[in-house]
């Protein structure tokens, strides 16, 4: 009989290894998920995990889709750390992109120069950092659920994105498609790899991960995060203030996913308002943050990791006729394998002689 | 104005329109009062859903069908029962991933059975009643499933505060170790109380697809089983009260949908779609100013983990 | 083997072994409780008191050894397999559901279908019977400590034990209700049930106990009549020894104020908790305040209003050195010299699963351990950690092992070390020694000695009558959010406490709704 015995300290060899051990798992589960759907486990696999990075553009690709993955998880295991759960990302990118690209659609549509990217960027964020900031008011003043409160003002900005393109900001010369104009072209993300789709905002993102990295191993912000998160009580007894902890979070996080969200609308989206910018990059960064162990670097990994999925999900579907829900299928295997891997970090495994 | 029979079809759609929200909020309401708190109630739904719609339109047969939502949501809490109760993961962290998961799964079985029409499930005729003015619309033009979610208020009710059962169930979520202490098994007990919240969120679902709206769409539930949640906080984990909030947010999903209709106000239809969303943060914020009422109400042992040493 | 003459023992352990990870438990403990007698279990925290009655009481399992129940050997599976034989349990950490009534607490303790409406005057029966009164539709939240206990014993009395365990009973009761306790224990054991009862309180075991074994890590080291005992030569046989008393520091000279509450009033902190009313004190240079009350009088308000976990108004309503500091924080009062240790260790005092290396920065923000800019000097931090062990004595794996994994008397040595370590001139303490073994304890009372003697001034809220009569220059109780005037220990006897302890407490305890 095998029992579960609590290990004296977690496990620090075992909080690298599981995420390793749940990525295994969840390709043999989708090995057998292909077969399960009537496909050779083998070439699925091949075209799912392999086939998609076998060409520059591919791995170019694979950058793009990271991006607004690294931003937004970033921001995410930020909050978790200090167990503040903003999974409202989505809606604070969708609303970056609105209030970003609309600066670029509606303000300054003919407008160029330098400073058109940088202050559409700033807008983004500042929007994203607004949108987060009512279940961060509501939390700390009324002690009312974030998770909830963040989750519900994710539906209603992608509805404000759909009232719009829907609305007043359709292109007038679009031939009534739900779209806006398109932005100018100092409005829209230099390229940085001629041929791919690659562009400056993946190494803006690698440069926030490295911030981060410094900010929360090198600083106090860190260890205050971690007191905050894993006793509440403790960090009232060192003197940071609970409340400050969690506007600190939604704020960072807010302001990250809608920085994401301009960088989306103005580079790999096109240069304008569509009415579905993102895939759900704001909820898959939650299985992101977790995979990349909530640490900076590993969150730069896993987000390569899960933007694969996303890439083979596409490349199934083109060459195995996969429908392309597997890719969802897919994260969510990951999530479920790495929680459950994780016991081992706090507990070992150990025979017992049954009395 | 509306007139007296057009209030009577209005009414009986709120009634409609509560109740996939009823049946996830009070298997939800059953968890949590066990002290586990499973955020994956759209996860849960969605699958169910889908795999009613999916037995419905195989077997012919809306019963079965609706059976089957029942076992797939059951399964799906099982699986986060596996994560959190066995295996001690968080809890938070875990419902997160079950509806990330339920939302892929679904979309992956239902690829096959976008656009396939289906009968949804007959009303009932109820001799006599039916037929009586205004009341036999709202009251009783429904079908099984709308009667099945308003008698599982009392049944729950009765169940929590009338039988022994019930009676550790609420311990165990109030204080995991001292029913460790007297005797109770609490991971089998949670388990349970995870099946019976899961059995339920699909039932919700599958309500959905077979009768509210019978069709596959992906992500079909939009968002309700996450107002599910906001219910049970609402409620203050009474099944009395569950029932009136339930009541409550089909009035504005539906005051939404006739705005929408017949153009009463003369805004953006994504604008009124809001409105379920933004009432359940005003109700949630309302309910949270109460603070420490809520915080007695709320069992005390939600989302902790329990590991016998 | 030999029987006893006239009837078997009631319960006989031989040889009982029970080894966690890392400790033996219980290495090969014999027992005996004949019927119709109070048996001690006696020893100090971590003695294996627990571990032992836990086997009986079916919750854990031995690895090796042998029970018998009147003379037949048993096998007890789990907690239902022991209320079947007849053995009842009053837990050390009440049992108890707060949100529910003392109607249904009892229901969940009793085996069978006994509907909640049935067992109200069955409840009420008891309670006349044995004189403990209880209310059974009130939920349990609003019932004082003393009152939450004698549903448990209602509770273990309505399965007519025939063997009643007891652990730690008393350690939350005032000294009345303590007596109210022993009276109903003798007449059970009048009647022919077996108590087994279980504490470290050498005085209460000579009081009410025929026979007492004695554990010592893990071992029975002795079996003896406490009543032929002294409580010296009982303690001795407990610790292994004599303990070493600390050293008495001298008392306060005429000195100045150091620390001054006016009048402080603070609402209630949870919905369980007691606001404090119009709370006043003065500590001087060199002086131990001592403030006595059952848990849950305002203890941990008190606590934290000092500490300054949250501010009070007005400002000037707490003093340090004549100085305002209602309004600071934690952190600005640190600066200003006011040291403060919580009463709970994990998950207050310290993070469990970080190491004492980050441990040390909770409240060594300020002193020596941060670099500019908030950057974190990990060298300093080190060092300090290094010092705070190696100057206390915390016996640890390495300043990297977590604080989970630190005994409760060494993690406390290192939280009071790492205060101490700043040069307090106030240190504010919940419970210094709180389930810390008597070696640790007499070290932390040294500690606590010789930072007064340096000229700090001291509060020390506990529970233990006998830690503030050991420690304290002065005593003032603190009972529903109220502090009584201090006075000198030397005038107060237990009993003088003890009232002023369940001042309003008692019979007619009623709760705001």
């Amino acid at each position: 009989m095998w029992r579960l015995e609590q290990r004296s300290a977690p496990s620090v060899p075992m909080q690298v290894a599981t995420p390793f051990i749940a990525l295994a798992a969840s390709v043999i589960a989708g090995g057998v998920l292909f077969t399960a759907l009537g496909h050779p486990p083998l070439p699925a696999l091949y075209a799912f995990f392999i086939g998609p990075v076998t060409t520059s553009y591919g791995l170019a690709e694979l950058a793009v889709k990271a991006t607004p993955l690294i931003l937004c998880a970033i921001g995410l295991a930020i909050g978790f750390r200090a167990g503040v759960w903003n999974i409202g990302a989505e809606g604070q990118l969708t609303l970056g992109a609105v209030c970003g690209g609309g600066l670029a659609a509606m303000v300054f549509y003919d407008a160029s120069g330098v400073w058109l990217l940088p202050l559409m960027l700033l807008a983004g964020a500042a929007a994203g950092l607004l949108w987060a900031a009512i279940p961060a008011f509501l939390r700390t003043r009324f002690g009312v659920n974030e998770i909830l409160v963040s989750l519900m003002l994710t539906y209603v900005a992608l509805l404000a994105l759909s009232a719009l393109v829907h609305g007043p900001w359709r292109d007038p010369t679009g031939f009534n498609f739900p779209e806006s104009r398109f932005f100018p072209p100092d409005a829209t993300m230099p390229l940085i790899l001629a041929g791919t789709r690659l562009h400056l905002g993946f190494p803006l993102a690698l440069l926030v991960a490295l911030i981060a990295w410094y900010a929360l191993a090198r600083t106090i912000l860190g260890f205050q995060l971690d007191v905050a998160g894993l006793a509440p009580r403790a960090a009232r007894f060192a003197g940071f203030h609970p409340e400050r902890t969690v506007w600190l979070v939604f704020l960072v996080s807010g302001a990250l996913a809608g920085l994401a969200g301009v960088i989306e609308v103005t580079g790999p989206v096109g240069g304008q308002l569509v009415p579905v910018i993102s895939p759900g990059y704001g909820f898959t960064a939650i299985i992101v943050a977790f995979l990349g162990r909530l640490h900076p670097v590993g969150i730069v990994l896993a987000a390569l990791v899960v933007a694969l999925s996303y890439l083979g999900g596409e490349n199934a579907q083109i060459t195995e006729g996969l429908p392309q829900a597997v890719t969802g299928v897919f994260q969510g295997f990951l999530l479920f394998f790495l929680l459950a891997a994780d016991v081992l970090v706090r507990f070992r495994l150990r025979r017992v002689a049954h009395a | 104005m509306m007139d007296a029979a057009i209030l009577a079809s209005v009414l009986a759609t709120v009634i409609a329109a509560a109740t996939p929200l009823l049946f996830a909020a009070l298997g939800e309401l059953v968890t949590e009062k066990s002290g586990v708190l499973n955020l994956g109630v759209e996860g849960m739904m969605l699958v169910g859903a889908v795999t009613a719609f999916a037995i419905a339109v195989v077997t012919g047969n809306l019963h079965v069908g609706v059976l089957g939502g029942a076992l797939a949501g059951a399964l799906m809490a099982l699986l986060f029962g596996v994560l959190t109760l066995t295996l001690m993961a968080n809890q938070v962290a875990c419902g997160l991933a079950l509806t990330i998961f339920g939302i892929g799964l679904s979309a992956l079985l239902g690829d096959s059975f976008v656009g396939i029409p289906l009968d949804g499930l007959p009303e009932l005729d109820i001799a006599g009643l039916t037929d009586i003015p205004m009341l036999g619309t709202v009251l009783f033009s429904h079908d099984l499933l709308v009667y099945l979610g308003i008698a599982m208020v009392p049944l729950t009710a009765l169940f929590l505060t009338r039988t022994r059962w019930g009676l550790v169930l609420r311990a165990v979520g109030e204080n995991h170790e001292a029913a460790h202490g007297l005797g109770y098994s609490v991971i089998p007990i949670r388990y349970a109380a995870v099946a019976f919240g899961g059995a339920m969120a699909g039932i919700g679902g599958a309500y959905l697809s077979v009768a509210y709206t019978p069709m596959w769409v992906e992500e079909m539930t939009a968002g309700r089983g996450w107002i599910a949640l906001a219910l049970v906080v609402f409620a203050a984990w009474r099944p009395w009260r569950l029932l009136l909030g339930a009541y409550l947010f089909g009035g504005v999903s539906i005051l939404q949908l006739y705005a929408q209709g017949g153009a009463l106000f003369d805004v953006p239809s994504q604008v009124l779609a809001m409105l379920p969303y933004l009432a359940t943060i005003v109700v949630l914020t309302v309910l949270s100013s109460r603070g420490v009422r809520a915080l007695l109400a709320a069992p005390a042992c939600l989302g902790k983990p329990f590991h016998a040493a | 083997m030999s029987v006893a003459a006239a009837a078997p023992p009631r319960l006989k352990l031989r040889g009982i072994t029970k080894r966690f990870p890392g400790t033996l438990a219980n290495d090969a403990v014999d027992l005996v409780v004949r019927p119709g007698e109070i048996h001690a279990l006696l020893g100090e925290n971590g003695a294996g008191k627990s571990t032992l009655v836990k086997i009986v009481y079916g919750l854990l399992a031995a690895d090796a050894g042998e029970i018998r129940w009147d003379g037949k050997p048993v096998s007890i599976q789990s907690p239902n397999a022991a209320r079947a034989l007849g053995i009842a349990m009053v837990f050390q950490h009440f049992s108890l559901f707060d949100a529910l009534t003392v109607a249904e607490n009892v229901a969940l303790g009793l085996p069978g279908s006994r509907s909640v409406e049935a067992l109200a005057p069955v409840i009420r029966e008891v309670g006349d019977a044995y004189g403990l009164a209880l209310d059974p539709e009130r939920p349990v939240h609003t019932l004082s400590v003393g009152e939450r206990q004698r549903i448990e014993v209602v509770r273990a009395l309505l399965q007519e034990p025939r063997l009643l365990v007891m652990d730690e009973p008393t350690s939350v009761l005032t000294p009345q209700e303590v007596e109210r306790l022993f009276e109903t224990l003798r007449r059970l054991r009048d009647a022919g049930v077996s108590i087994l009862y279980i504490s470290h309180k050498l005085d209460e075991i000579r009081e009410l106990c025929d026979r007492a074994t004695i554990l010592r890590r893990g071992r029975v080291v002795a079996t003896a009549d406490p009543r032929a005992e002294t409580a010296a030569t009982l303690g001795a046989l407990m610790v292994g020894g004599t303990i070493g008393g600390a050293a008495h520091h001298a008392g306060p000279a005429s000195a100045a104020v150091r620390l001054e509450a006016r009048a402080l009033t603070l609402p209630a902190m949870s919905p369980t908790g007691t606001g404090l009313t119009g709370v006043s004190f003065a500590v001087r240079a060199g002086e131990i305040l001592g403030i006595a009350g059952v848990a849950g009088n305002g203890q941990g308000e008190l606590l934290a209003a000092l500490g300054g976990e949250v501010a009070t108004q007005p400002a000037d309503a707490l003093l340090l050195d004549g100085v305002p500091i209602g309004a600071l924080d934690v952190r600005r009062r640190r600066a200003l010299g006011l040291a403060y240790v919580p009463e709970e260790r994990v998950g207050h005092g310290s993070v469990g699963e970080l190491p004492l290396t980050d441990n040390v920065l909770l409240s060594g923000l300020r002193a020596r351990v941060m670099g500019a800019l908030g950057m974190l000097d990990r060298g300093a931090t080190r060092r300090y950690a290094a010092e705070v062990v190696a100057r206390f004595q915390v016996a640890t794996t390495g300043i990297q092992a977590i604080a989970r994994s630190l005994s409760g008397g060494n993690l406390q040595k290192f939280l009071i070390g790492r205060e101490l370590m700043q040069g307090p001139k106030v240190l504010v303490c919940g419970q210094p020694t709180w389930g810390v073994d008597a070696g640790a304890a007499a070290a932390v009372h040294q500690a606590l000695f010789d930072l007064a003697n340096q000229g700090a001034a001291l509060v020390i809220v506990s529970q233990d009558l006998d830690e503030l009569f050991l420690l304290a220059d002065r005593i003032a109780v603190l009972n529903r959010g109220r502090l009584s005037a201090p006075r000198p220990a030397g005038e107060l006897d237990a009993e003088a406490v003890g009232l002023l302890m369940g001042g309003v407490h008692g019979e007619t305890h009623d709760v705001a709704a």
